[in-house]
C-alpha cells in the first residue's frame, strides 16, 4: 500500500464541493494542489494559522491571519457570526506568540438581509473587540443580489507584533513533547449542528466562542517552553492534531479518557453518529510543549479563567508514518485519523 | 448497520410523539412503533423512532455476565491490569 | 449515558478479554462474521480487536446497507434530482457514494440538484408539507431496522392526502443476505472463508427478534449470538460463540436480551407488511443477484413509489474492475487484499461503497486500524 498517495484534483473537469471547505484533507489538497502553486512563497509555506514577516528595522515581526466567516446560522446558542469572526482572526494571530493589535474586517451583504439582524452583527463584533481591547481600524462593504450569498459573509483580517525570542510552528513538536487542550472540545461545532434544519435538538450546548489571546500571554509568561499553539477549528482536535503531525514530522499518542467533553456534547454526538474529536472547537486551545514541562502547562491554563477545562491528553513520538493514535477508554488502540470531507450524521 | 441509541422518556406528546433525554439534550421521537411507554421508561431510539423497549431487568443480568469471571481468569484480568 | 456508558467499561473488558483468552482452546483458531456494520464499527472505534486472543479473528460481514446499495441506484437517485427536478432527501451516509459519471451525490448537489440531508422520514415529509409545488422524494435505504420509520412516514403520507411525496425503495432484508453469504462458494464448497458463527445484528433483531436466525443455525449447523451495539456486548458476544464452538453446539443466543425477544416487534413488523412487498429479485453491491432480498411498496400504496411516478428505472452497473468491494463484503477477502486499497481508492476518493461509509470494513480499517499493517 503506497503511504500518502492522494489522487491529484482534477484541475480540468472538477468542481468545488463542500468536502473542499471542511478543514479536512480535501481542503489540504486543494490549498496544496491549487493555491500553493500559483500564490506559494515562504510566507505561505509556514503552513500556520497567521504568517510571521520580519520587519524593517528591530527583531520583532509581524504576524498577519485572515480567516472568512459563512456560518450558518447566522445566530446560535453562544454567539453569532459577528463576535465569531473578531475571536477567530485574534486567534489566530495569538496562537503564533503574538500581540493581537488590529483588525480589518469586510462584509458581503445579501440583497434583503434585515438591518436589525445586521445591527445585532454588528453589536456583537464591537463588544467582542473591546472586550478583547483589539480594535477593527478598517472595513469595506458590499451587497450581491439576492441569492447569491447567505445572508451575511464576513472576512477579517488581524495584524500583531510579535517580540524576538517567540518561535511558535506547527514544525516543532518533537518525541517526548506533551499535548494538551485548554477545555472540553466540540461544543461549537455541536451548539451550531443543534441549530441545523431537520437536526434540530435542545440541548445546553452553547458555542465556546472566545478571544484566547490573554490566555496564551499567560502560558508564555509561565517560563513553560511551548512549541506549537494551534486552535482546533473546523475539522476539530483530530484533523489538527494530524496536521501538526505532518508539519513536524512525528507521531502522537492520546489517551481517549483524558480528553474532555461535555457529557451533553458526548450525547448529541451520539445521537448522531459524529465523533467529538473531529467536531469544531472555537474558543480552545491546543499546546505542545515539552514533555518535563506539561504539569507547569496545565496549572498555567488552569489558573486562566478560559483554560478552567484544561487536560493533557497525550505525548508525541517518533513515528515515520505521522499517525496520530489514541488508547480507547475501552482499552484497545485506534488511529485518530484526518476528517474526510464534512462530517456528516449517519444512520448507520 | 443502525445506529440507535437508548434515551430515557421524559414528556409523552400528542400525535403518538415523545420527548426524550440522553446526558442533556432532548429531541422530539416518533412513538409510532412501540405501545406502552410510559415517562420513565428507556426506549431505543433510532432515526427519530422509538424502536422498542429497553427492559432494565435483562440489562442488569446482561451486565452482571460480563463481571462473570471464574478465579483464574480474574486472576489472570488483575495481573494484567 | 444511562445503558450506554456501562457499556463501554474498560476494566471489565480486560476481564471479558481474560476469559475469552481462556476459553479459546489453543490448538484451533476460530472465525466469527460479525455481520452488521455497527458491530465493524464498534470493534474498530474500540480497538477490540487488541483485546482477542490471536486465534481468534473476526470476519467484517455485508450488513451495511450503504456498502451493499449498488451503483446503479444511487444512479437512479441522482437522476430524479437532475432530470425531474425533486428535492431528494436522504440520510448522510448516502451522500459520498460513488455513482456513475464521476458523480456521488454530493457532487450532484454541487452541479445544481436539490439534495438534502435529514436525520429522518418525519423530515423528509414534512419538506414535502412545507413545499407543495415541488416533489419530494426520500431515498429509503436500509435494512430491516429503518423499514419500518418508512412504513410510517409513507402511511401518515396517505393519512394527509399528499400529492407530492413519494419514495424511492431500497430496503434490503437481513436473512436473505446471510443466506447468500452461507450458500456462497467460498463458504460452503470451496472453504476459503472459514466461518465458524456469526455476530447476529443488534437493532434489525430488536425489529425481526431472535426468531429468523433459528434457520441458519439449524440448517447450517452455524452459532448465532445476537449480540447489542456497546464493545463489551461484542467481546460477551464472542466469548458466548467460542464456547458454542467448543462445545459443538449451534444454537441462537441472544446476548441482548436487553432490547430482542424471540418475537420482535410486532407493531413494527405489521406496519411494514401493510406497506411492503418482496420484491423478486434485488441486486446488491458484491452479492449480484439476491432473490426475496428485498422489498418494494404495495400497490395499495403505489401512488408513493418514486419509481413508478417517475418512471426511472433501475440500470445496473457494474462495478470498477479491479474494487475487491464483492469478496470483502463476503468476508472473502481483506482491505488489505484490494490492489486499489488506500492508493486509489481512499475515504477522499472512494471508488467502492466499502470506502465510502464509515462502517464499511475498508474505511473502518482505513480510518482506524491500518497502522496495524505497516512494519514499525
Amino acid at each position: 500500500m503506497k503511504q500518502n498517495y492522494i489522487r491529484p484534483l482534477d484541475l480540468k473537469h472538477g468542481r468545488v464541493d463542500m468536502s473542499h471547505g471542511s478543514g479536512g484533507r480535501a481542503m489540504a489538497q486543494l490549498i496544496d494542489e491549487l493555491f500553493a502553486p500559483l500564490l506559494g512563497n515562504d510566507y505561505l509555506a509556514q503552513g500556520n494559522d497567521g504568517s510571521v514577516m520580519p520587519l524593517p528595522d528591530g527583531p520583532g515581526r509581524l504576524v498577519m491571519a485572515t480567516d472568512a466567516h459563512v456560518v450558518s446560522p447566522l445566530f446560535f446558542p453562544g454567539g453569532d457570526i459577528g463576535c465569531l469572526s473578531v475571536h477567530g482572526t485574534i486567534n489566530d494571530v495569538a496562537v503564533m506568540g503574538a500581540k493581537p493589535l488590529y483588525l480589518s474586517a469586510s462584509f458581503i451583504l445579501e440583497e434583503g438581509f434585515a438591518l436589525a439582524d445586521l445591527k445585532r452583527i454588528v453589536e456583537s463584533m464591537a463588544a467582542a473587540a473591546r472586550e478583547a481591547g483589539v480594535p477593527v481600524v478598517t472595513g469595506d462593504t458590499k451587497v450581491v443580489e439576492q441569492g447569491k450569498g447567505d445572508g451575511v459573509f464576513i472576512s477579517t483580517t488581524g495584524v500583531g507584533w510579535l517580540p524576538a525570542g517567540i518561535e511558535l510552528s506547527g514544525n516543532r513538536a518533537a518525541a517526548g513533547d506533551a499535548i494538551l487542550v485548554s477545555g472540553p472540545i466540540g461544543d461549537h461545532g455541536m451548539a451550531i449542528m443543534s441549530q441545523r434544519e431537520s437536526l434540530a435538538f435542545e440541548s445546553p450546548i452553547v458555542s465556546d466562542t472566545a478571544a484566547l489571546h490573554g490566555l496564551v500571554a499567560d502560558l508564555l509568561a509561565s517560563g513553560v517552553q511551548v512549541k506549537v499553539l494551534r486552535d482546533p477549528t473546523r475539522g476539530g482536535l483530530g484533523t489538527t492534531l494530524n496536521e501538526i503531525a505532518r508539519q513536524s514530522g512525528v507521531g502522537m499518542m492520546l489517551q481517549e479518557a483524558r480528553i474532555p467533553v461535555q457529557p451533553a456534547v458526548a450525547a448529541a454526538c451520539e445521537f448522531l453518529g459524529l465523533d467529538p474529536l473531529y467536531c469544531a472547537c472555537e474558543g480552545r486551545l491546543i499546546a505542545i510543549v515539552a514533555g518535563e514541562d506539561k504539569d507547569k502547562a496545565l496549572a498555567a491554563l488552569q489558573a486562566h479563567p478560559q483554560g478552567t477545562g484544561a487536560a493533557i491528553v497525550g505525548s508525541v513520538h517518533e513515528d515515520p508514518h505521522h499517525f496520530v493514535q489514541m488508547t480507547t477508554g475501552f482499552g484497545g488502540k485506534r488511529i485518530v485519523d484526518w476528517l474526510t470531507g464534512e462530517q456528516l450524521p449517519r444512520i448507520c | 448497520m443502525c445506529l440507535a441509541i437508548p434515551a430515557k422518556i421524559v414528556e409523552l406528546l400528542p400525535d403518538d410523539q415523545a420527548r426524550i433525554d440522553l446526558g442533556g439534550v432532548r429531541k422530539e421521537v416518533s412513538l409510532a412503533l412501540v405501545e406502552d411507554v410510559a415517562v420513565g421508561d428507556y426506549v431505543i431510539i433510532h432515526v427519530g423512532y422509538a424502536l422498542t423497549k429497553l427492559d432494565p431487568e435483562e440489562a442488569a443480568k446482561t451486565l452482571a455476565l460480563f463481571a462473570e469471571l471464574d478465579d483464574e481468569a480474574r486472576a489472570a484480568a488483575m495481573a494484567q491490569a | 449515558m444511562k445503558y450506554v456508558d456501562e457499556y463501554r467499561d474498560g476494566e471489565l473488558a480486560q476481564g471479558l478479554a481474560a476469559a475469552i483468552a481462556k476459553e479459546a482452546r489453543p490448538e484451533r483458531r476460530y472465525h466469527f462474521m460479525e455481520f452488521c456494520g455497527g458491530h465493524t464499527h464498534a470493534i474498530s472505534r474500540y480497538g477490540v480487536t487488541d483485546l482477542l486472543p490471536a486465534n481468534v479473528r473476526m470476519i467484517h460481514g455485508p450488513g451495511c446497507p450503504v456498502c451493499v446499495l449498488p451503483i446503479g441506484r444511487v444512479d437512479q437517485a441522482i437522476r430524479l434530482a437532475l432530470k425531474h427536478n425533486v428535492i431528494l432527501c436522504t440520510y448522510g451516509d448516502c451522500l459520498r457514494v460513488p455513482a456513475s459519471d464521476g458523480l456521488s451525490m454530493l457532487k450532484a448537489k454541487a452541479r445544481g440538484a436539490d439534495i438534502r440531508m435529514v436525520y429522518s422520514s418525519a423530515d423528509a415529509l414534512k419538506l414535502a408539507q412545507e413545499n407543495p409545488e415541488k416533489q419530494v422524494v426520500f431515498f429509503a435505504i436500509g435494512f430491516e431496522t429503518t423499514t419500518p420509520p418508512t412504513a410510517v412516514a409513507i402511511k401518515q403520507a396517505k393519512v394527509m392526502g399528499l400529492k407530492n411525496f413519494s419514495v424511492l425503495c431500497c430496503h434490503v432484508l437481513t436473512p436473505s443476505a446471510i443466506s447468500n453469504i452461507l450458500e456462497s462458494p467460498e463458504v460452503r464448497k470451496l472453504g476459503t472463508v472459514p466461518l465458524d458463527g456469526f455476530i447476529g445484528p443488534a437493532h434489525v433483531s430488536t425489529i425481526i427478534g431472535s426468531r429468523p436466525y433459528e434457520f441458519f443455525a439449524e440448517e447450517y449447523r452455524k452459532p448465532v449470538v445476537i449480540a447489542g451495539f456497546e464493545p463489551l456486548d461484542v467481546m460477551q458476544a464472542i466469548r458466548m460463540l467460542v464456547r458454542q464452538v467448543n462445545e459443538g453446539r449451534a444454537e441462537v443466543e441472544n446476548e441482548f436480551s436487553r432490547a430482542v425477544s424471540r418475537e420482535g416487534n410486532l407493531k413494527a413488523q405489521n406496519l411494514v407488511a401493510e406497506v411492503f412487498e418482496l420484491r423478486r429479485a434485488f441486486e446488491w453491491r458484491g452479492l449480484h443477484t439476491v432473490p426475496y432480498s428485498a422489498l418494494r411498496i404495495r400497490g395499495g400504496f403505489a401512488e408513493f413509489d418514486a419509481e413508478q411516478r417517475f418512471g426511472e428505472d433501475y440500470v445496473s452497473v457494474p462495478d470498477h474492475k479491479a474494487c475487491e468491494c464483492g469478496a470483502i463484503l463476503r468476508g472473502a477477502k481483506r482491505p488489505q487484499d484490494c490492489k486499489l486499497f488506500g492508493t486509489v481508492c481512499t475515504p477522499e476518493n472512494p471508488v467502492g461503497s466499502c470506502m465510502v461509509s464509515s462502517e464499511g470494513a475498508c474505511a473502518a480499517h482505513y480510518t482506524y486500524g491500518r497502522f496495524r499493517e505497516l512494519p514499525a
